[in-house]
């Protein structure tokens, strides 16, 4: 076997490329799902036949055709700009989990190991892909497929910004969590057709806790609606305010307690920890992936941790306002439209900063997610149990009478939302400035000094 | 305004592509991958000792069975709640269900939660024997 010697990298070079791809992949991304979104709606795709393939639209037979190849393209694109939102998060909470930890991570692929989820997804390409001799062969191969196809439907209705979506369903956020059941029937078929005692074990403890989690999510979910009125992401969102005083999370008390239970649900839901039984690792090796290899093995691991960019955005659509812009009516966007075919310089800026608002709130809850993981041990399966129905499901019921009352309330007395708002975004600030008080206190008593240089 | 065909039509090209993507990597995996196939290999992994004997698919706790139950009944009273949730409050010159809708729904939870406070005090909750 010949070695692989790699050339020593300029350092210099090293984070230079790293930077201009780290940058770049994001600008053509959105870029392309921003532009994408604009055409492939009916008005463009006529105007596009009328002008450029001088036909008229309303007779032509092929007008079908092409919305189709535009709602295909922007599709295409949303699905692969989620598998690299997905290895990206690999990386990012590789990164936290080993400062938390205080060990190096990733460092060797780019700088601070950005291209890590390149080099494994290389990596993986080229392993053998295994396939048990006694497993359910159709099963087996199934498993991922469905999987990755949960995954990628739950894209298709999420709200990036104030017109990037690629489906706004009148029946929304009722489609996501539909179309999220399609993993855990991947991860119980993947753990039956395995024909191994840890896959089964894990596939089994997997389905019981996602199908009991399910409930008070699902019911959890029914706050923001009750208070929206609507099913729609982008409904849902509209309804909403901008400011942080103005968020259903703070606008309503029990919602900010829904929120509560909506998140360790969803924590649940994705398997991550504290809630990861079904491929606890010391226990059963990996669950139901155990015995999956090179590409298949990916698929999971991919939409694990796609999964928890998923529900930070689910979380941010619900209770967080969404894309909104602090500042800007929803009268802005019609308005910075202009009258041309294509929209005005400034309807593209405010796209963008709807876009951009979107991901800095995602991402924040995401990290939430990662900080979670490396704060509490892993849960057994009876307390699992016992929190998810003694605890979550009678509290999520709670939510739902008292939002009840709440809107009855706020019917009679408006302001009583904004009082509401007002206390509780004051009340969030005050714990959260608290809360790094006592952390740096904490740092200090150990006669450490707060660092934030070396990251 | 988009039709329902247009609206919906997105999901069935995401099914397409997420799948053909799946099925894409896979099939590159395949090509790239070595192919070296032996019995140890394509024996289930049980930590390095010989596979136990006899198959893993056999009976398991019937707890499983029970949460899958209680999950059923508790997911479809979901469903129910989801387009009265919708339609209960007045909106845009919509009258709303009114008292009656929430009269209705509530006789309809509260049997659900008598239900829930019945299994609970059975002890179905209990998963530690």
């Amino acid at each position: 076997m010949a070695t692989v010697t790699l050339p020593k990298g300029n350092p210099r070079t090293k984070l230079l490329v790293t930077l201009v791809v780290a940058l770049a992949l994001p600008v053509i991304l959105f870029g392309a799902v921003l532009v994408l979104a604009t055409i492939a709606k009916p008005e463009p795709v006529a105007v596009f036949v009328r002008e450029v393939l001088h036909h008229d639209p309303a007779t032509w037979p092929f007008t079908g055709l092409v919305y189709g190849v535009a709602a295909g393209l922007l599709t295409f694109m949303i699905l692969n700009f989620g598998a690299v939102v997905a290895a990206v998060t690999i990386w990012w909470e590789m990164r936290v989990s080993s400062r938390m930890q205080s060990r190096i991570g990733y460092n060797r692929v780019g700088a601070g190991g950005f291209f890590q989820w390149i080099a494994d997804a290389v990596k993986l390409l080229l392993k053998e892909d295994l396939i048990p001799a006694d497993a359910d062969q159709l099963l087996f191969r199934a498993a991922p497929y469905f999987v990755f196809a949960g995954f990628g439907l739950i894209f298709v209705a999420l709200p990036f910004g104030e017109s990037v979506i690629a489906a706004d369903l009148n029946v929304g956020i009722f489609y996501v969590t539909a179309v999220t059941a399609l993993v855990v029937v991947g991860i119980l078929l993947a753990g039956w057709s395995s024909n191994s005692k840890w896959a089964l074990f894990g596939g089994m403890r997997s389905a019981a806790q996602v199908i009991s989690y399910e409930i008070p999510a699902g019911l959890a979910v029914m706050v923001p609606i009750l208070m929206a009125g609507t099913l729609s992401m982008q409904g849902i969102i509209r309804a909403q305010g901008a400011w942080p005083w103005q968020w259903f999370v703070f606008t309503n008390p029990a919602a900010l307690v829904a929120f509560v239970i909506f998140f360790i649900a969803q924590l649940a839901e994705s398997n991550r920890p504290p809630f990861d039984l079904p491929e606890a690792e010391s226990e059963l090796v990996a669950g139901y992936l155990a015995e999956y290899t090179a590409f298949r093995y990916a698929i999971f691991f991919l939409v694990e941790f796609g999964n928890v960019w998923i529900m930070s955005a689910i979380a941010v659509t619900l209770f967080f306002g969404g894309w909104q812009v602090p500042g800007v009516a929803a009268e802005a966007y019609e308005a910075a439209r202009g009258a041309g075919a294509l929209p005005a310089p400034a309807w593209w800026g405010l796209q963008v900063a709807s876009m951009a608002v979107f991901f800095v709130k995602t991402f924040l809850v995401m990290n939430l997610v990662i900080w979670i993981r490396w704060t509490f041990p892993r849960i057994r399966v009876d307390q699992m149990m016992n929190l998810c129905w003694k605890y979550l499901v009678p509290g999520a019921f709670a939510t739902f009478v008292a939002t009840l009352l709440w809107q009855i309330l706020v019917a009679r007395v408006p302001v009583a939302s904004t009082v509401s708002g007002v206390v509780l975004f004051v009340g969030a600030l005050v714990a959260l400035v608290q809360m790094l008080r006592l952390a740096k206190q904490n740092v200090e008593a150990g006669g450490d000094q707060v660092d934030l240089s070396n990251w | 305004m988009l039709t329902p065909l247009q609206t919906y039509f997105p999901i069935g090209v995401a099914l397409l592509v997420a799948v053909g993507l799946a099925a894409l990597m896979v099939a590159l995996a395949n090509l790239l991958g070595p192919r070296r196939p032996s019995v140890v290999k394509s024996t289930p992994f049980e930590c390095g000792s010989e596979p136990a004997a006899g198959s893993p698919r056999e009976r398991f706790g019937v707890k499983f069975y029970v949460v899958a139950l209680l999950f059923i009944v508790f997911d479809i009273e979901a469903i129910f709640l989801y387009p009265w949730a919708v339609l209960l409050l007045p909106s845009q010159g919509y009258p709303g269900l009114g008292w009656a809708g929430f009269v209705s729904m509530g006789i309809f939870v509260a049997t659900l939660v008598a239900g829930l406070v019945y299994v609970w005090k059975k002890g179905v909750l209990d998963w530690a024997d």
